[in-house]
C-alpha cells in the first residue's frame, strides 16, 4: 500500500508542478510586437488633447539659451505645437513630434521584435517599426517600450530630412495616460559659422574655447503639469 | 559756463546742416523698418541658414527688439559721419565764418569757450540717440511687435528672452552715446586746426574707416595695438546682449556676459574723449587766432 | 588823463616773417588814436595782439593800467573791437546776433536795451532778418553794434570802412565822432583811408614793416590846414616868376615836369585861384591835395629807402 500511495503522491506532485509552471509560463509569454504596440497605442488613444507646461532647457553647443517656459497643446491625431512664453526657441525639427502618439497613432508600420533591453533601470522590449508608408519622413523607429506599464521609455527615430533623433521619457504621475514627466531630446547638430564680416562682432579679449565639432544636441523639456481632454481650440494650435 | 553751453546749443540747433542728420537717420531706420516688414524673412533664412535645415523656430524672431538690433548695428557705421559733420564744424566754421575771431575776444577763457562747444556738440550727440531710440526702438516695437531677441554671433546664436532686452538696450544706447560723443571729440580735435570744415570731416571719417578696417583684420601685427584704437571698442555696446552661463550651460537671464569688458571698452572711450579734447584745449589756448 | 593803452617793446615773429618789431605806443583816454600803415605793416598783428587773438613773442600790453595777460577777463570787458569784415552768424537774425555776443560779454541785457543797439547803428527796423541777407555796410554796422552793445571804455576798430559805400563811410565816420565826442569812449581806429582818419583822429601812430615810423597828435605832426596845390599852366616860365615875384613867394615848394608844386592853407587856395586869372596865367589845371596822405607816403617812402640803403 505505501508503494502505491508513494507514486500517486508523486505523480500530483509532478501534476501539479506542471500546471503551476504552465500558469507561470503562460503569465509569463511575451506579446508578440505588433500586439505590443497596439496596446501601448489604445493607452494612448485616451488622451484626444491636451495642455502642457513645462520648462525647456536647451543643450545645444552653438545656442545660448535660457531656460524657457513652454507650452505644448496636443490634439488627435497629430497636431503638436509647442508655445514659448515671450521669448524665441530653437526646437530641432523633428522634435516637432516631440510627441509620440503621433508616429503611433496616424502611420501603418510593420513591427520587429528586436529583443530586451534596460532603460532607467527599467526592463523594457526592443520593437524596431518600420513605416510601411513609402513617403513617410520617418525611415525606422526603435522603441523601448516597458512592457508592464505599457509605456515607451525611450525611442530612436531614424528620418529621411531631419536626421536621427532620440528621445528619452521619463514618467510620473500622468503614467496612466502614457504622458512623460520628462522628455529628453537628443540630435546629430551640424556646425554653425557666419562671417565675421556680417556680424561684426565685440572682441571682449576673452579667450574663447573652441566650440566642439559633431556634438550631439539636447533639448530637455520637463512638463510640471497636463490638462487632458479638456479641450483645445484651432486656435491655440496656430 | 552753464550760459556759454546754452548759446552753443542754441547755435547748433539753429543750423540747417544740423537736420540733415536727423533726416537723414529717419531715412535710413526706414528703410530698414520696410524692408524687413516687406523681406525679412529672408535676412532671418541667411542669418539662421545653418541652423534652419535642422531648427524650427518657435516665437516671432522679426519683432521690434530683432530690427532695433539691426538698426544700431547699421546706423552706428553711418551716424560717426553725421556727427562729424557738427563736431568738426565747431571751432573750422567759426572761423570760416568770420566769428571766431569775436567770441575769442570776449571775457570768457579759452578752456571754457571749447568746452562749452564741446559740450554742445555731446547734446546734439545725444539728440541724436533718442531720436535714434524714438524711431528705431519704440516705433520698431511698435510695428513689429516684442518677442525674444536672437542675437547671431559668428560661432554662437544667443536668445534673449523678451522681458530682459529692454533694459539691455537702455545700456546699449548710453554706450553708443559715450562712443559717439568720442567721434565727437575726434571730430573737434581737428576742428581746431582748420579754417573750413570739410578738412575735419573727412580726417574724422578716414580715421574711423582706417582704424575699423585695421579692428577686423586678423592680422598679428595689429592683434597687439588695436585694442587701443578706441574703433575697437565703439562696437561693445553688443556685449549688453550677452549672458553669463551657469554650471550647467544654461544662459542666465538678466545678466551680462563680459561686464567687466564693456567697462573697460568704455574707460578706453572715455580715455580717447579726454585726450581728444584734453589735447585741443592745450593747442588751442596757445593758438594764434588769424582767421 | 588815463593812459587807456600802453604797448611796450611788442614784437611778434611768425616763423621767418617779424610782423611786429618792438612797437611803443601809448593811447590816452578820450584819444581817437588813428593806426595807420600799408596792407601787411602789421597793424592787424598788432591790434589782435591787443585783443588776444594772438600771443606776442616778447613785449607788454598794458589796458587800463593793468597787464592784459594776468587780467584779460576784466579787461575785455571793458573792450569792444570790430575786426575787419564782420561776417556773423549768417543763419542768425540780427537780434540773435547781438544777444548771443551781449551774453558773451557777460552781462544781463533786456531786449529793449538790445534793441537800442540796434537803433543806434540804424538797424531795428531789419532786427528780424537773417544775417545771410544783410549788404555788407550792414553787416558792418551790426558789427559795431556787437563791439558797443556791452557799452565799453575802448573800442578798437580794424578797418572799419572795407566795402562801405560813402554814404556808410559817412555814417560810420559821424557815429565814432559821436562816440568820442558825447559818449567819452577811446577809440583805436586802424585805416589805410587817410582821409578818413584825418578827419577823426587826434593822435596818429603810422607803422611800416611792423616799426613805428612816426607817433603823435595829429596836429603835431602835419598841418592839417596845409594843402598842396599842384598847378599846371601852358607857360610854367611865366607862372614860376610870377609867383616868385608875388606873396606867395613863400609858398613855392617845387617845380617839375608836371608842373608846379605849392604849399597853402586850404582857405587861401580861392584867393590863389583869383591871382592866377590876374596875373593872365592860362591854368590848364589846378589840384588841392589832401596832406595826410602826402605825409605818409613821404614818411613811408622815406623809410623804405632807410631801408634800402641799409641792405
Amino acid at each position: 500500500m505505501s508503494h502505491r500511495f508513494y507514486i500517486l503522491r508523486t505523480s500530483y506532485c509532478v501534476l501539479f508542478t506542471s500546471f503551476l509552471l504552465l500558469l507561470t509560463s503562460a503569465a509569463s509569454a511575451q506579446l508578440p510586437a505588433l500586439e505590443l504596440v497596439k496596446k501601448v497605442k489604445a493607452k494612448l488613444d485616451k488622451v484626444n488633447d491636451y495642455v502642457a507646461t513645462g520648462k525647456m532647457k536647451t543643450d545645444v553647443v552653438f545656442i545660448k539659451a535660457p531656460i524657457s517656459n513652454i507650452k505644448a497643446y496636443y490634439k488627435k491625431p497629430n497636431k503638436f505645437q509647442v508655445k514659448r512664453d515671450g521669448g524665441i526657441s530653437l526646437l530641432p525639427k523633428g522634435g516637432v513630434s516631440v510627441n509620440i502618439s503621433s508616429l503611433l497613432l496616424t502611420e501603418e508600420y510593420t513591427a520587429i521584435d528586436a529583443g530586451n533591453g534596460t532603460v532607467d533601470n527599467q526592463q523594457v522590449r526592443i520593437i524596431k517599426l518600420l513605416p510601411l508608408n513609402e513617403n513617410s519622413d520617418v525611415v525606422l523607429t526603435t522603441m523601448y517600450i516597458d512592457e508592464k506599464a505599457l509605456l515607451i521609455r525611450k525611442a530612436n527615430t531614424t528620418t529621411k530630412d531631419n536626421g536621427t533623433y532620440e528621445m528619452q521619457m521619463s514618467f510620473g504621475k500622468y503614467a496612466d495616460w502614457g504622458l512623460p514627466d520628462k522628455v529628453v531630446f537628443s540630435f546629430n547638430t551640424k556646425d554653425y559659422k557666419l562671417p565675421k564680416g556680417i556680424t561684426l562682432e565685440y572682441d571682449d579679449g576673452s579667450k574663447k574655447a573652441e566650440l566642439p565639432k559633431n556634438k550631439k544636441g539636447r533639448v530637455e523639456i520637463t512638463y510640471s503639469s497636463y490638462v487632458i481632454n479638456k479641450g483645445v481650440s484651432d486656435e491655440q494650435m496656430k | 559756463m552753464w550760459k556759454l553751453i546754452k548759446i552753443e546749443v542754441f547755435k547748433i540747433f539753429k543750423k540747417p546742416r544740423t537736420y540733415i542728420a536727423f533726416i537723414a537717420v529717419w531715412a535710413i531706420v526706414s528703410l530698414i523698418q520696410i524692408a524687413i516688414y516687406a523681406d525679412g524673412q529672408k535676412y532671418m533664412d541667411f542669418v539662421l541658414k545653418d541652423v534652419k535645415d535642422n531648427f524650427l523656430v518657435i516665437g516671432d524672431p522679426l519683432n521690434g527688439y530683432f530690427v532695433c538690433f539691426v538698426i544700431l548695428q547699421t546706423l552706428l557705421i553711418h551716424v560717426p559721419l553725421l556727427v562729424a559733420l557738427i563736431s568738426a564744424d565747431m571751432i573750422a566754421g567759426e572761423a570760416n565764418m568770420g566769428t571766431l575771431r569775436l567770441i575769442v575776444t570776449k571775457p570768457q577763457s579759452r578752456t571754457k569757450l571749447l568746452l562749452s562747444k564741446f559740450i554742445a556738440s555731446s547734446v546734439y550727440v545725444l539728440m541724436l540717440l533718442l531720436w535714434i531710440a524714438v524711431i528705431g526702438l519704440f516705433l520698431s516695437m511698435g510695428i513689429f511687435g516684442t518677442d525674444g531677441l536672437i542675437n547671431a554671433k559668428s560661432s554662437e546664436i544667443i536668445l534673449i528672452n523678451a522681458n530682459d532686452i529692454f533694459w539691455r538696450y537702455l545700456l546699449a544706447f548710453a554706450f553708443a552715446a559715450l562712443a559717439l560723443i568720442t567721434v565727437a571729440a575726434l571730430g573737434f580735435f581737428f576742428s581746431i586746426f582748420a579754417e573750413n570744415s570739410i578738412g575735419p570731416i573727412v580726417a574724422t571719417m578716414s580715421v574711423i574707416i582706417v582704424f575699423t578696417i585695421l579692428s577686423t583684420l586678423e592680422i598679428p601685427l595689429f592683434e597687439k595695438i588695436k585694442q587701443f584704437f578706441f574703433t575697437t571698442h565703439m562696437i561693445a555696446w553688443k556685449g549688453f546682449f550677452e549672458m553669463k552661463e551657469n554650471a550647467d550651460g544654461e544662459s542666465i537671464p538678466g545678466t551680462i556676459r563680459n561686464l567687466p569688458a564693456v567697462l573697460r571698452s568704455a574707460g578706453v572711450l572715455a580715455a580717447h574723449t579726454v585726450f581728444f579734447v584734453g589735447a585741443s584745449i592745450f593747442i588751442f589756448k596757445r593758438k594764434d587766432v588769424l582767421s | 588823463m588815463n593812459t587807456i593803452i600802453k604797448v611796450s617793446h611788442l614784437s611778434k615773429q611768425f616763423k621767418e616773417l617779424r610782423a611786429v618789431d618792438d612797437l611803443s605806443f601809448t593811447v590816452q583816454e578820450g584819444d581817437v588814436y588813428g593806426f595807420l600803415g600799408q596792407n601787411g605793416a602789421g597793424k592787424s598783428t598788432t591790434i589782435r595782439m591787443l585783443l588776444t587773438l594772438i600771443a606776442p613773442s616778447s613785449g607788454t600790453i598794458e589796458l587800463f593800467g593793468y597787464n592784459l595777460y594776468t587780467h584779460r577777463k576784466e579787461i575785455l570787458q571793458q573792450v569792444g573791437a570790430v575786426i575787419e569784415r564782420p561776417d556773423l552768424y549768417k543763419y542768425l537774425t540780427a537780434f540773435e546776433c547781438l544777444s548771443i555776443f551781449a551774453t558773451m560779454s557777460g552781462l544781463k541785457f533786456t531786449k529793449t536795451q538790445l534793441m537800442e543797439q540796434l537803433e543806434l547803428v540804424g538797424l531795428s527796423a531789419r532786427a528780424n532778418s537773417k544775417v545771410r541777407t544783410y549788404s555788407q555796410g550792414m553787416k558792418q554796422r551790426l558789427g559795431l553794434a556787437v563791439a558797443l552793445v556791452h557799452n565799453p571804455q575802448l573800442i578798437v576798430l580794424d578797418e572799419p570802412t572795407n566795402g562801405l559805400d560813402p554814404q556808410g563811410i559817412a555814417d560810420m565816420r559821424n557815429l565814432i565822432l559821436m562816440l568820442s565826442r558825447e559818449r567819452k569812449k577811446t577809440i583805436l581806429v586802424s585805416s589805410h583811408l587817410l582821409s578818413e582818419v584825418e578827419q577823426i583822429a587826434n593822435r596818429m601812430l603810422i607803422i611800416d614793416k611792423g616799426k613805428k615810423l612816426v607817433e603823435g597828435s595829429v596836429n603835431e605832426l602835419f598841418h592839417p590846414d596845409d594843402t598842396i596845390v599842384l598847378l599846371e599852366t601852358t607857360d610854367k616860365t611865366l607862372a614860376e616868376k610870377t609867383i616868385s615875384q608875388s606873396d606867395y613867394a613863400g609858398a613855392l615848394v617845387q617845380i617839375d615836369a608836371s608842373g608846379l608844386e605849392l604849399k597853402m592853407s586850404r582857405d587861401a587856395v580861392p584867393a590863389f585861384n583869383r591871382f592866377l586869372v590876374e596875373h593872365k596865367i592860362e591854368v590848364k589845371g589846378i589840384t588841392a591835395r589832401h596832406t595826410l596822405e602826402d605825409y605818409f607816403l613821404k614818411i613811408t617812402s622815406a623809410n623804405q629807402h632807410v631801408e634800402a640803403y641799409k641792405n
